[in-house]
Formats: structure tokens, sequence, C-alpha cells
């Protein structure tokens, strides 16, 4: 066991914290890793530039063939200088792993170093309005026409979709088969004609995420990933990515929060011995959370395969920033309610988006039927 | 980074595992015979070997002083325990006892009835004390570090216990634990656990090397790990429904040492507001 930076490792977290104070907008560090678009597609292509962006990423697919060490000293010296992550969070943590996984050579010579430059940004076009949790019951009709696919249905709650240039989705391919048997995963491009998006306003004002709404959509044959009849196979990689990949950058945000609400508590000189108790607890679990991905990361790095206690930290990650930031508004009191200027609605803002955190991704419900079941070894609930 | 126990400690971890299902009681005569006595006294060792022991100790519900012993840290062959909150552990099983004032004292006094009717809890009553080797903050945040150790094996232990019971029992034609209001419930001790796992082990190391936030990391892992310990006790009682509630079950023996761990040397708020004076104030 040893916690400290290799002299490798060191020396990488030295240069990261370099490139970060020589290249990070003044403007951006105001705003803070306060929303996903903050993030700016010059920053992000200065993180592709210098090779932050596929970090774990094979070196042939223009990564930086980099241990996962590495990608976990970058998170963590970003959320230090609470510095907004890359653009392209599903090209990166979904899309790409599963082109590299799926792909044909010449699709992943034709999008995956897009991603890491984010000259091109990915959205995931999965959740439909009658297909939720129950990914499997995807509607979408994605028909076989010989020459090319035909895409018609909708998606809903797809974030980035406002800004994409890709999307990958899952849909019914083979309707006559049965279930788990019938998907078909493609790549859409979003300016094809067909293709078109609708802002929803979520619950904290701003419109993040999208419906999608696809009216015979001509998709060459070359965006298939798997073959016809295989989407679920392909999704589950999907689904693998965005949780797998998931942990560090969640206590990375964490983190950030963590650092603003000892911050905001020191401001205002917080002396209510339940409120200190509050904070410390955050902070106490912050390091758990931590620890916890150190240990995923140490399994994962020996093992090639994320061990068990990995697959807690989303469930837990989320819960753990719905009470801080509520304790957060606590703090500022009931003065919180008002948006007439005074404070920069940070608190309130992140408040009201964690409701989300519980539900995106996987709910928690689901999450914990795939802990009882996959980790636990618990008697399947369906 | 490397945050995982070496191939000797996980085997060291397997033979303490088998050793003390078959002898849940060990003597401190026995457990010299294994090399674990004097493990913290220099030699090949590092606290990380110990934290091993402490952790199956706890697992196995271990009745003696070899934890208090070990931590107390003092020459001779005598056998220490430490007084706790003005409580002596087993107090009939040493013949010396370190207080926090760092003096040492022969083991005489009152033998107290207790909840946890392991615990063998005594009252100080000699008066011969002298002086005694080390410092109480080392002393303390070895024993936080082996508190939380000791409730990480207890509370893996209660949830291994229902996840076993809940696979088996059957009510309405189906295993209970098929139920999402036994299984989710389950799933948050289970996680609880693990994450003051990880809070024990990285305290542990902190102790072994030293590391400046030895503090913060043994406040934050006693009280989170004793906590989760307690949880996870309760909900695995929960789970077994009448048979959990009986002296019968093993599981209130668990239940009971967990409820004494999260006392012992400060209930969780208590380390709690030293931590948030610590992070407020800089
Ligand atoms: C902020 C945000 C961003 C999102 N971004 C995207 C995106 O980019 N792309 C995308 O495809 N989707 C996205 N989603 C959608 C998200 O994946 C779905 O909302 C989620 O999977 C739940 O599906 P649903 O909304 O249909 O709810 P439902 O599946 O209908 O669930 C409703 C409730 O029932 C519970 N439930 C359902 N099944 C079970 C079960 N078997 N056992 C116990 N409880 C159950 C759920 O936990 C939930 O509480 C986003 C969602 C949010 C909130």
């Amino acid at each position: 066991m040893e916690l400290r930076d290799t002299p490798q490792e060191a020396a990488f977290r030295q240069e990261v914290r370099n490139f970060i104070a020589q290249n990070l907008p003044s403007s951006s560090k105001a705003r803070g890793a306060r929303r996903f678009e903050d993030a700016d597609r010059d920053w992000s292509r200065k993180l592709g530039e210098a090779g932050y962006a596929g970090l774990t990423w094979p070196k042939e697919y223009g990564g930086a063939g980099a241990p996962y060490s590495h990608q976990a000293i970058f998170l963590e010296e970003l959320a230090r200088a609470e510095a907004p992550s890359h653009l392209g969070v599903i090209g990166l943590g979904m899309a790409g792993p599963t082109i590299m996984a799926w792909g044909s050579p010449e699709q992943k010579e034709r999008y995956l170093s897009k991603i890491l430059t984010a000259d091109e940004i990915w959205c995931q076009g999965f959740s439909e309005p009658d297909a939720g949790s129950d990914l499997a019951a995807s509607r979408t009709r994605i028909d076989d026409q010989g020459d090319h696919f035909l895409v018609n249905g909708q998606k809903v709650w797809s974030s980035f979709a406002h800004i994409a240039d890709f999307c990958i989705i899952v849909g019914l391919g083979l309707p006559d088969e049965p279930r788990y048997k019938n998907l078909t995963y493609v790549i859409i491009d979003m300016h094809a004609p067909g293709v078109e998006v609708r802002p929803l306003v979520q619950i904290t004002g701003h419109p993040e995420f999208n419906e999608i709404f696809f009216t015979d959509v001509k998709v060459p044959k070359e965006n298939l990933l798997g073959t016809v009849g295989e989407g679920w196979q392909v999704a589950m990689t999907t689904l693998l990515h965005e949780r797998g990949t998931l942990g560090f950058a969640l206590s990375a945000t964490l983190d950030v929060a963590v650092r603003k609400l000892i911050a905001l508590a020191q401001e205002r000189n917080v002396t209510d011995p339940i409120l200190r108790d509050r904070i410390a607890r955050e902070w106490i679990e912050l390091q758990a959370l931590k620890y916890t991905n150190y240990r995923s990361l140490t399994t994962l790095t020996k093992t090639g395969i994320p061990g068990p206690e990995g697959s807690a930290s989303k469930l837990v990650w989320s819960e753990n920033n719905q009470r801080l930031t509520k304790l957060a508004l606590e703090i500022l009191g009931s003065h919180a309610q008002l948006t007439d200027g005074s404070g920069d609605g940070y608190w309130q803002y992140q408040q009201l988006r964690s409701r989300g955190n519980t539900i995106e991704a996987g709910t928690s419900e689901i999450l914990r039927n795939i802990v009882a079941e996959r980790v636990l070894g618990l008697p399947r609930s369906r | 980074m490397d945050f995982s126990f070496t191939s000797e400690q996980d085997d060291l971890r397997r033979e303490a595992r088998s050793f003390l299902e078959a002898n849940p009681s060990p003597s401190m005569e026995q457990l010299a015979e294994l090399g674990w006595v004097g493990i913290l006294q220099g030699g090949d060792f590092t606290f990380l070997d110990a934290a091993v022991l402490f952790e199956e100790l706890g697992r196995a519900l271990y009745d003696g002083p070899y934890a208090l012993n070990e931590i107390a840290g003092q020459p001779g062959d005598d056998v220490w325990s430490i007084e706790i909150d003005g409580l002596v552990p087993h107090m009939d099983q040493v013949s010396r006892v370190l207080t926090p004032d760092m003096r040492g004292s022969s083991a005489h006094g009152d033998s107290l009835t207790t909840v946890d009717e392991t615990l063998g809890l005594g009252r100080l009553a000699s008066n011969d004390a002298v002086a005694a080797h080390g410092e109480w903050v080392d002393v303390e945040r070895r024993l936080l570090a082996a508190l939380a150790l000791e409730a990480v094996g207890i509370g893996a232990k209660a949830i291994e216990l229902a996840l076993a019971y809940v696979s088996d029992r059957e009510q309405f034609g189906k295993k209970i634990g098929s139920y999402q209001a036994i299984s989710h419930s389950l799933v948050d001790g289970y996680v609880a656990v693990e994450l003051s796992r990880s809070l024990a082990y990285w305290a542990a190391w902190c102790v072994a090397e030293d590391d400046e936030q030895v503090g913060l990391a043994v406040a934050a892992a006693k009280s989170q790990a004793a906590e989760a310990a307690v949880l996870a006790c309760e909900k695995s009682i929960q789970a077994h429904g009448g048979i959990g509630f009986t002296w019968e079950h093993p599981l209130h023996r668990y239940y009971k040492r967990a409820l004494w761990l999260e006392g012992a040397l400060g209930y969780g708020r208590e380390h709690r507001a030293e931590i948030a004076a610590s992070l407020l104030s800089s």
C-alpha cells in the first residue's frame, strides 16, 4: 500500500498543474465548473491538444495510453483549480469507448480523433418516452432498407443534443425477434434531414437536455455498430463505460463542492454545532468516496476488471451531492430564495440540478438492483 | 498510488480468518505462537499488518486484549489493556493498564457488568501507577484506527449473515432477498461498510506512515466505521425477522460490540466537531 504519488505520478501532477495555470481562461475560472456547457470549446480543444482529453485511450486512437492513475490525477487537479471538464463527455466516456470496442477501422478513423479535439460533440439517445430504466423497451424504429437504414421515432432527455454533431442511439431493428435480440445500435448525424431537436427546460430553468425526433432519417449502413440485432450488447458496452469511468469524475466534482461549502461556511462564520457537524460529515463522505475510488483504481490497474466497490460510487455520490447542496442553502438561510442578483446563484442552481443526479445515468433504484444482483449475488427482483 | 494490501498481507488475512473460524477466542499464548504478539514492536511488520489482524479479530468477535496490548506498545512480557473513557476492557485478562496520562497501573479494580458481555470491562482501583513509554496522541491514533478496523470486520460480517439468510429464506413463495425493500436496505448497509473500509485502510496507512493527515484520517475512520457497523447490524437484524431478535442468534453480539465501538473514545459527533474545527479554521 502506497497512497503517495510515485515519482512519475508526481511529475505528471506537476505538469497538469502548470498546464492549468497557463491555459485556464480566467472567464471560465470565474464561472467555475458550474455547468458542463460552461466549458467552452477552446478550453476543451486545448485539453485535447495537450493530450489530456483521451488520457487512457490507446495511442493508436490518438490517446495518451496513460495509466488510469493519470486520469485520476488529472481530474483531481481540474477539481483543485475548479476548472471545467472537457465538453465532449459523452464522446469521451461513452461513444468513443463503444466505437473502440465495436467499430470498424473506418469508423475509428472517422470519429475518434475529432472527439478528442472537441471538433465534434456527441450525445446519447437511449431514453424514450416509454423506455427509460427499461432500455430494452426502446421502440424507435431502425429499419434496414438494403442500402441504408430508415430511422423513425423519438428520444428524450438527451443532454447536449442541441449542440451535438452525432448521436449514439439504440432502437428496434428486428421487431419480430425476442427482447434483447431485437435491438440495433447506430450512429446518427445530428445534421441529417429529418432530425429535429427540441430543448426541454429543466427544473433549474435551463434547457440542458432535449427531445429528439427522427422522421424518415436516412442513416448510411456504415453507421452501424455491431450487427443488426446486436444493439443490446453494444448498449451494455456504452453503459459499462458510462458508470465505469464515472467514479473519479464524480469525486472530483464533489471535491469542488466540498471546497466551496467550506469556503462558504468560513465566509459566513458558521458556529452552529449542528451545521458544523454536517459540514464535517460531507468532508468525511468525500474522503470515503475518494479512497473507495482509489481502491477500485488499484483493482482495475492490477486485474483489468473494476472491483465491486466501484459500482456503488455513483449511487453514493448522487446522494452526497444532494445533501451537500441543501446544506449550503441552509447556511445561506431564507435569503437563498432571492434571485435579485445578490450572490451568483451558484448553490441555488447546484441544489436543483442535484435532484437529477439520482435519475441520470441509471436511477438509484436501478443501481441498487445492480449492486444487489451483480455484486451481492442476491436473487433477481424481476 | 497502490491502495491494496501486499500478497503477504493477503496471506496473513487468510491465515487469520481460518484460524479464528476454528478458534474465535484464542489465548494470548496461542496468538504468541502464531507470531502475532509484538507485531507492532519493530521487526518486519507495520501497522498495516496489524490492521489486517484487527479487522479479522473484529469479524470473529474476538473477546480478548490482543489489540489493546499491541497498541499500548509497552516493553516487557506483561499483557496490557488501555483505559478507554474511564473503563478498562478485558481487565481480568491483563496484568497492566495504560491510562491516557501515560501511566501504567497493575490491573486491579472492580469488574463491571456490561451489555456486550464479551468486553470484560473493569474500573481501575489501584494507585501504583508509574510512568509508561510513549505519547498518548500516538496511542490514541492507533486505537482509533484499530477500533475503525474492528468495526469494519463487524459490519461486513453482519451484512454477510443477512445476505446468506435472505438468499435462503422464502415468504410468499419467493426468496425474501428478491424483494427490493430487503435487497436495497442491505445494499445501503453494504455500501456504508465498504466506504468506511476505505477510510479505515486510509487511516491505517496514515498511522503506519505517520502521514500529516493522520489526525483527520483516524477521526473520520473511527466515526464513520463504527456508525456503519451499527447500521449494518440493524439492517441485518431487520432482514432476519424474529430470529434476528433472539439471544440464540449471534447477531445481537455483533450489534452490541458495534454499539460499544460507536461510543468508545467518543461518538461520531465528537470527532466531527474536531474535524470541523480543523477544516473551518484554516
Ligand atoms: C439530468 C438528466 C440528464 C439525462 N441525460 C440523458 C442523456 O443524455 N441520454 C439519455 O438517453 N438519457 C438521459 N437521461 C435520462 C435518464 O437516463 C432516464 O431519466 C432514466 O434512465 C430513468 O428513466 P425514466 O425517466 O423513463 O424513468 P422511469 O424508468 O419511468 O422510472 C421512474 C421511477 O421508477 C423507478 N423504477 C423503474 N424501474 C424500476 C425497477 N425495476 N425497480 C425499482 N424502481 C424502478 C425509477 O427508479 C424511478 O424512480 C437524463 C436524465 C436526467 C435527469
